[in-house]
């Protein structure tokens, strides 16, 4: 019964959403009523949506298996906590749970929108109408997780166990919050290139939304990351694969869209450039979600795959493309642009980050797609992997973040190189002497050196920023604390992305890894430690079996003791590794377990496989601080919404 | 995963020829570079599959006996096709590839220069404001 309580409430919310679409057109001509109208369908869409997705989870917490979605994901003996989390583990449910998020900000843009300017508001609500109608057509007409099943069977086929984790239950919901997000400001784009008023209003009411998208982008993308790297059990945790790219690409062009809608927000400049960025990143969002759905590209991550799909969500991203881009040539030439700058200028800085950011984004766009491109067009088989990306991602970025602290601590409008220089030299030689010290290293390679030595001058820099604002020589505590939280902000997320380098390239030139084959009672040396592998244990997790190795670790920091195991879920019938991972300030020291070798005669042996990560945590401890920082700006962009600042 | 092929994973994992530490670091820059072509496009240094097993000690075996790094490359390339290679060698169908990256760059580049030759001429007389 909840079933089709729940299917008639995603009907309604469709409903709902296409009559806040109507009704926010209509109220542009000025009826508040009309309007106070569109703002209630949005309200209610969210509410007839929370009723859907509630429904869909009891359905999967009572395990209802006269579900299609239910039988193909669930099943009985699964903890509460995955079988929760699995209601968005596939495609169906995971589109639900992005119609939620959408009406959510639909809703919540609609409802706190009340200083903008009524013509711009309405089309807003409008435009997040579309967004938020079409979503909802898609999971109804294309992805239903609400079909019955004519002859329901008595246990399901289990979600992939490589899914039931704490950070992929909370992975989806933050990309998602991300990827909808952006939405928010692809309406205000929209709504402003309709109206003519894509100018600084609009951009300082945008911007709370733009940061908190990104924000949540952030730590979606980190918590992949991390998953990545503790449950793939190859010791990485980036690898330039199609599906992290598809989220990367929406996170490149926000960056850069978070950092024009500063130079439009506060100095009115750039307007045209900052609606573009909006419409390219929600392009690119959409056009994410068609890469991951359609398997079009292959991938390790792509867990729900359906060819058939991707016709339909190609179509919104041409939609939201094609449509906001031609808007945008129509209308944008007209639009604004008072601000005045020189060459050697904050805005003049920001306008070079973003077009770093955008030539690094769509080099990942191009390396991401390429192989498509050259099977069409050569007939050539082609495969762009790391060493691509590596080779021309990382310049352009070392180039960008070169600029970040000159550009923090340059004046807007025109700004002069000596005062400038003066501030950083300190910053300067941080760097050099990061650079010569991991230079100094064995085995060290010129990119880890320059990564280095770049993420060195990040951190500094931040923290240079920090001091000169609290008063340079007469720097006084009392004075950071003062500081505007936009200005922490910044600092923070700065230095964020400075440790994330540093981590980054470290990690890349002097990570070591080891497979050894290992008996019991064998000891093998790596990185300075003496691992003996003592036992190899069998034992019962909830709904799978474990083999467990104990391996003692002698080395500095004491005797410790590290169990990866390997698991089988019999009801996927899928083995899956959990790796051990012990952690020192130098970095991780981490272990897989490893296949059982058949060596003919002698002992039982398995594959155990090391790794040292040094310095890895810097890279995820960073990607946190990079979220931190955002949400202090948040802050700030939500109390500056209509505030002019000075 | 066939007995056969998981005797000979395990005999070649059994006995990786011993690199010295230059070695090992090249080792790994080529493991890197070469996709493991049963998986889903991961180098074979990041997979636990037998048959990348299998390539990576076939990697470490021509490196012990003095083969350059293009050598063993090329070695992969012709027997799998260029796409074996994560860093795909320049040529006809992988140009574009190469060049975009620095085209893009150059028109931002240009774009930049040319909005502020626009510009100058009407911001010859800013004053400097403090942040």
């Amino acid at each position: 019964m909840s079933v089709e309580l729940g299917h008639f409430a995603a009907i309604l919310a469709f409903t709902l959403a296409l009559a806040q679409c109507g009704l926010g057109f209509t109220a542009v001509a000025g009826s508040p009523a009309l309007a106070a109208s569109a703002r209630a369908a949005s309200a209610g869409a969210l509410a007839a949506c929370a009723v859907a997705f509630a429904c869909l989870v009891a359905a999967y917490v009572r395990s209802d298996f006269s579900l299609v979605n239910v039988v193909a994901n669930s099943h009985t003996d699964k903890p509460l906590l995955y079988r929760i989390a699995g209601t968005w583990g596939n495609h169906e449910g995971s589109m639900l749970l992005w119609c939620l998020i959408a009406t959510g900000f639909a809703a919540a843009a609609a409802r706190f929108s009340q200083h903008l300017e009524p013509a711009l508001r309405a089309r807003m609500i409008a435009v997040m109408g579309i967004v938020t109608a079409a979503s909802l057509a898609y999971l109804l007409f294309a992805s239903n997780p609400f079909l019955r099943i004519a002859d329901p069977p008595l246990q399901g086929a289990d979600l992939n166990p490589l899914l039931q984790d704490p950070a992929l239950a909370l992975h989806p919901p933050f990309l998602y919050l991300g990827y909808v997000g952006f939405s928010v400001v692809f309406a205000f784009a929209i709504a402003g290139l309709l109206g003519e008023g894509a100018g600084r209003d609009w951009a300082r009411a945008a911007r709370p939304w733009a940061i908190a998208a990104w924000c949540f982008l952030t730590v979606g993308i980190t918590l992949g990351s991390y998953w990545a790297y503790y449950e793939l059990g190859w010791g990485g945790y980036w690898f330039w694969d199609p599906v992290e790219n598809a989220s990367f690409m929406p996170w490149l062009a926000g960056a850069a869209l978070v950092h024009s809608s500063i130079v439009t927000a506060r100095r009115g400049g750039l307007a045209a450039w900052t609606a573009l960025l909006a419409i390219i990143t929600f392009t690119l969002c959409l056009l994410g979600a068609f890469l991951v759905r359609s398997g079009i590209l292959t991938s390790v991550h792509a867990f729900a795959v359906d060819p058939t799909r991707g016709a339909a969500i190609l179509a919104m991203v041409a939609a939201a493309g094609i449509g906001g881009l031609a808007l945008y040539a129509w209308k944008a030439p007209k639009a604004a642009d008072d601000a005045e700058f020189d060459l050697l200028s904050r805005e003049s800085a920001l306008v070079v980050n973003n077009l770093a950011l955008t030539v690094s984004c769509a080099t990942v766009l191009v390396g991401t797609l390429y192989p498509l491109f050259a099977e069409y067009v050569f007939g050539a088989a082609v495969s762009v992997g790391p060493p691509y990306f590596n080779l021309t991602f990382a310049p352009l970025m070392a180039a960008v973040m070169l600029l970040i602290p000159a550009a923090t601590l340059s004046a807007w409008r025109r700004a002069a190189l000596a005062p400038v220089a003066r501030r950083l030299w300190v910053a300067g030689l941080a760097a050099v002497a990061v650079a010569v010290w991991v230079g100094l290293q064995p085995d060290a390679a010129l990119g880890p050196v320059i990564g280095a030595g770049v993420g060195a001058w990040l951190v500094a820099g931040a923290v240079t920023d920090l001091v000169v604002r609290a008063g340079g020589r007469g720097f006084r505590p009392q004075a950071l604390v003062r500081l505007p939280l936009r200005v922490h902000g910044a600092a923070i997320a700065h230095a964020g992305l400075g440790l994330l380098a540093i981590g980054a390239c470290v990690e890349l030139g002097f990570r070591r890894e080891q497979m050894s084959p290992m008996a019991v009672g064998d000891t093998v040396l790596f990185q300075g430690a003496r691992i003996t592998l003592e036992r190899v244990e069998a034992d019962e997790g909830p709904n799978f079996y474990i083999d467990r190795a104990v391996l003692r670790l002698e080395g500095p920091g004491g005797p410790r003791l590290l169990m990866p195991e390997r698991r089988f879920y019999p009801a996927a019938n899928q083995p899956t590794g959990e790796v051990a991972i012990t952690s020192t300030l130098r970095g991780d020291l981490y272990v897989a377990f490893g296949e059982t070798l058949s060596q003919g005669d002698g002992p039982m042996r398995w594959s155990m496989r090391f790794y040292f990560n040094p310095l890895i945590n810097f890279v995820f401890g960073g990607a946190l601080l990079i979220a931190l920082g955002s949400a202090l700006a948040l802050v700030s962009a939500v109390r500056n919404r209509q505030v002019a600042t000075p | 995963m066939s007995a056969a092929g998981l005797f000979v994973a395990a005999a070649l994992a059994a006995s990786p020829p011993a690199l010295d530490p230059r070695q090992e670091q090249r080792a790994h820059g080529l493991e890197m570079e070469i996709r493991c072509v049963v998986c889903e496009g991961e180098p074979i240094g990041q997979s636990n599959a037998d048959l990348a097993l299998d390539m990576r000690a076939v990697v470490r075996q021509q490196i012990v006996d003095g083969r350059t790094d293009s050598q063993i490359r090329r070695y992969f390339a012709e027997r799998y096709g260029d796409d074996v290679l994560l860093r795909p060698p320049l040529s006809g169908s992988t140009a574009a590839l190469w060049a975009f990256p620095f085209a893009v760059a150059l028109v931002a580049a240009f774009a930049l220069v040319s909005a502020h030759l626009r510009r100058r001429a009407r911001t010859r007389s800013l004053a400097p404001e403090e942040p």
